[in-house]
């Protein structure tokens, strides 16, 4: 035994994300509000090869950038709560618009899983996903379910627990920007992983403070308090810098 | 000969295809939009106007999404041919 270990799960809406909540904590689960927000998430309880998981259903988002509460809620849970994993639900009927947000999460965090659901809708409409092409192109395992028909869901369930026992490396696709972006993006995640130092993902937040997500940094100036200010005043803080 | 016609979204009749290259547009409101997929290399239809231009539907990723006018005058795209 070594704990319980935190799943979230990401998603759009509609995309079946709840089925799977459902179905891997059966009855379960108690719904809470978190991180002071009028959000709820529901948080339930499984074990699976004699290994306890703990795991949060975030709210459905499109995006995690747009700043409504819904989003920051899901984003915050990922960066500052940290979970053993994220899994990414997609909807294989509408891999192109799910897909942006697996990208996002990818930026974050590398402990990432896609479960590509709703594959019984798929193929009724003669879909083909070749989830082993996705998994080298995004650098994370990809596993094809159907909640509502309980499909691979023992794959999922055997992907969890190979990843949580440390016998799966993942490398996340890392989206490439023009050259003066990466420039900037260098100088500024330097900056950021010396205040940080490995708690936060610094490629991310030098991302954010380019993308001006003034949201975000005051969330960052409420849970890190002092920190930043001194990162600051030592002449190594880049919260106040923005590109435009 | 073939020109290439750039025009605003907003000036898109319906059955239009568009080819979208630049967005005009700030902050929150420019994710949100490339979240729902007006995003520049992609190909969104104009789906219908309504009788005074505003707003208009168009389709983008499989999805139906409505613009206000204040915001299709300001995503540039390339008028593909019929």
């Amino acid at each position: 035994m070594t704990g319980t270990y935190r799943i979230a799960l990401a998603g759009n809406p509609n995309t079946g994300k709840s089925t799977l909540f459902n179905l891997l904590t059966g009855l379960k689960q108690h719904t809470g509000n978190w991180a002071g927000k009028t959000v709820d998430m529901k948080a339930g309880y499984f074990s699976h090869k004699h290994k306890e998981y703990e795991i949060i259903d975030l709210p459905g988002t499109y995006s995690l950038y747009s700043n409504s509460i819904d989003e920051e809620v899901a984003r915050n849970y990922i960066v500052f709560e940290k979970p053993d994993i994220t899994i990414v639900v997609l909807d294989a009927t509408s891999l192109e618009r799910n897909l942006n947000l697996a990208l996002q999460v990818l930026e974050m965090t590398d402990r990432v899983i896609i479960a590509i659901n709703l594959m019984d809708e798929a193929d009724k409409r003669g879909i083909v996903i070749h989830e082993q092409i996705l998994m080298k192109r995004l650098g994370v395992p990809v596993i094809k379910i159907s909640s509502r028909n309980r499909t691979g869901i023992e794959m999922l369930l055997d992907t969890i627990d190979r990843f949580v026992s440390g016998a799966i490396t993942t490398e996340p696709l890392k989206v490439v920007y023009d050259a003066v972006t990466e420039e900037k993006i260098v100088s500024l995640a330097e900056k950021a992983e010396r205040i940080f130092q490995g708690e936060l993902p610094a490629r991310w937040i030098a991302l954010r403070l380019l993308d001006g997500d003034e949201r975000l940094m005051a969330e960052i100036a409420k849970r890190f308090a002092g920190r930043v200010e001194d990162g600051v005043r030592t002449g190594q803080g880049a919260v106040a810098e923005r590109s435009f | 000969m073939e020109m290439v016609k750039i025009i605003f979204l907003s000036e898109g009749i319906e059955g239009d295809k568009i080819r979208i290259s630049k967005l005009h547009l700030e902050g929150v409101m420019q994710r949100r939009l490339l979240d729902l997929g007006f995003v520049p290399g992609r190909v969104v239809e104009v789906v219908r106007k309504s009788p005074l231009g505003d707003p208009i539907a168009f389709r983008v990723s499989q999805t139906c999404i409505a613009l206000r006018k204040e915001e299709s005058r300001k995503i540039e795209g390339e008028l593909m041919e019929p």
